[in-house]
């Protein structure tokens, strides 16, 4: 099993009279194993109420498998974990805690204000709350004026939109979004940032689990990477993307002359254009003076803050070697 | 609402707004109005001297084909309960429907009991509007009712809770089809095994007969089938079948005697079983 990555320093665990001050999610040396496949290798992190958390990380890196263990819907193989205070399985916690999936599928024979009372119904909301409360989540989505349609008319984005507002329901404490914007386009991107900026404001903890790094960079508080069920980084976006990266403009360098261009950090090679994603921009012009010698052509040389797409890119780069 | 019954009721729900009912509620009154025509038939059917047949050959007749309708309707029901039933769990945990519900405040013995309770809603339902349906045009067509319509309607309903029950067990971890193609085979194997049981009987080897009464442990449909023909035979034949000694139990369409109050028992702890089964099956299930 792989060396357990720290999120940030775990508190002693919590108890009941602690439980109203108790950190959103708080997990130490969560694992799980799918056979001989590590999923998760000792997760230990510490997400305090009301911020915005980001969980980066490639495909099957393990994070829909770590907010499956958190909702109790997967049983780790080790370790331990706490929600609001309250051990994951605690059926009394999950009233306070939204869920979108990201496989998220809704009752195609229902129209969404039924989708929404049913999950009033198991919340369980008490019922004279319910007419208010689907009205505002539907409306929060946009999809007041489609609420009385069937969900098998629904295209896959008013579906992830649905999804959102059962998330919502119940003002939950703690809002977990599995890929929220995946089946969205740019507007509904938009719109997903912002209901994630208003729960965070009025309190709610959001755990965002995103490849989409660019949403998770604008919205998110801190963030972790994790790759083969290893957090490999972790900090607020301050601390995470305090390097630069360099995007080059090149021509006529080839495979070999590419790889020897390897000294100046991980590179992220789109063809024509190469960005070192972590380039100090002193050794710039050392850069351009290599390339030239090895027989390349260079037209645009800009340096920039890293982005968390650079650090990503070199943060997996790192990992891999 | 507690959570079983919202289950149940969501259950009940999807069949009616996928117009499973509607389509069970449309072939069924088609069933009932050709069978009414052809039993109406045999009243009008004349020896061959000209003259009709006597009130006591209409019964037996139409007893004996009622049993054989029944059998078809028994059947639809099985395989309608086990269709439902296979994809019942499956197809929402591999479409993701359930991710979002079971992260409320539900425990999954919940989900599993409501959505037995759901179906066995439909079928108890169904087996008794169509029993009630089809009894009441076999008695305005021939003026014959079967000795026992209540118990029969039991041991129907029964049977078709019975493939349900073996159906939602394997849709705890099997896929639809597979779940429901294994519950079909099962209940024809069932039902094989206890015409088997029955040659056995009637060659009087108790290897064979043995095959029969295992069966009807493992899975009761068969047994309860034998408990619906008894509530269908009139005395006459009854008598009939009891003159003939062993040759008159090796058949599976006849039934001398009522299922054993020990194996009406056992279907109440199979039932009990397979729940437990399922639940079991289901809390362990990782999704």
């Amino acid at each position: 099993m792989a060396e357990p990555a720290t999120v940030s320093t775990a508190a002693a665990p919590i108890d009941g009279a602690a439980a109203a001050d108790s950190p959103a999610i708080h997990t130490v040396d969560l694992s799980k194993r799918f056979g001989k496949t590590v999923a998760l290798a000792g997760l230990s992190m510490t997400v305090p109420r009301g911020e915005i958390f980001g969980f980066l990380g490639p495909n099957g890196a393990g994070k829909t498998t770590s907010v499956k263990l958190l909702l109790g819907l997967l049983r780790p193989t080790s370790g331990e974990a706490w929600l609001l205070g309250e051990r994951i399985g605690d059926l009394g916690t999950r009233r306070r805690i939204g869920y979108l999936p990201e496989l998220f599928r809704y009752q195609a024979w229902l129209d969404a204000r039924e989708v929404l009372a049913l999950h009033c119904e198991l919340a369980p909301l008490p019922r004279s709350t319910w007419k208010e409360e689907i009205k505002a989540a539907l409306n929060t989505v946009g999809l007041s004026d489609r609420a009385d349609d069937r969900v098998s008319t629904y295209s896959k984005g008013m579906q992830q939109r649905l999804g959102l507002a059962a998330a919502l329901l119940g003002k939950p404490e703690l809002v977990f979004l599995d890929e929220p914007t995946s089946a969205l386009d740019p507007v509904g991107r938009h719109d997903v940032r912002e209901i994630i900026r208003g729960l965070s404001a009025r309190g709610t903890a959001v755990f965002l689990n995103s490849h989409l790094l660019s949403e998770v960079e604008q919205v998110c508080d801190r963030v972790a990477v994790v790759d083969h069920g290893r957090v490999i980084a972790s900090g607020t976006m301050d601390e995470l993307l305090s390097g630069t990266a360099v995007r080059v403009r090149v021509s006529g360098l080839d495979e070999a002359a590419r790889a020897r261009l390897e000294p100046f950090g991980p590179l992220d090679d789109e063809g024509e254009h190469l960005t070192f994603t972590k380039l100090d921009v002193e050794r710039v012009p050392e850069l351009v003076s290599t390339i030239v010698g090895l027989g390349g052509r260079v037209y645009e040389v800009q340096p920039r803050h890293q982005t968390l797409e650079d650090r990503f890119l070199q943060l997996l780069h790192e990992d891999e070697s | 609402m507690p959570p079983v019954l919202v289950f149940a009721r969501l259950t009940v729900q999807e069949a009616s707004r996928r117009r499973l009912l509607l389509a069970l509620l449309i072939l069924t009154l088609l069933v009932v109005g050709f069978s009414a025509w052809g039993f109406n038939k045999i009243t009008t059917v004349t020896r061959s001297d000209g003259t009709p047949l006597p009130p006591e050959q209409v019964t037996l007749i139409t007893s004996q084909l009622l049993i054989v309708v029944t059998f078809m309707y028994s059947g639809v029901l099985a395989l309608s309960a086990a269709v439902v039933a296979g994809p019942l769990i499956s197809s929402e945990v591999e479409s993701g429907l359930l991710l979002s519900m079971l992260a409320r405040p539900v425990r999954r013995s919940e989900v599993v009991i409501g959505k037995w309770l759901g179906l066995a809603v439909l079928v108890t339902l169904y087996a008794a509007g169509s029993a009630f349906l089809e009894l009441t045009a076999v008695n305005l067509a021939t003026g014959y009712l079967p000795p026992h319509p209540i118990q029969l309607v039991a041991y129907v309903a029964a049977e078709g809770l019975a493939l349900l029950s073996l159906g939602l067990v394997l849709s705890t971890r099997l896929s639809g089809i597979t779940g429901g193609v294994i519950a079909l085979v099962a209940w024809l194997m069932a039902w094989i095994a206890g015409v088997v049981g029955d040659i056995g009987t009637g060659l009087q080897n108790p290897a064979l007969q043995n095959v029969g009464t295992v069966s009807h442990l493992v899975l009761p449909t068969d047994g309860l089938w034998r408990g619906a023909i008894y509530a269908m035979e009139p005395d006459v034949i009854l008598t009939a079948l009891r003159a003939a000694g062993t040759a008159g139990r090796a058949n599976p369409f006849s039934a001398v005697d009522p299922p054993p109050a020990a194996f009406l028992a056992w279907v109440v702890v199979w039932f009990g079983l397979m729940l437990a089964l399922s639940i079991w099956s289901f809390r362990t299930r990782e999704i």
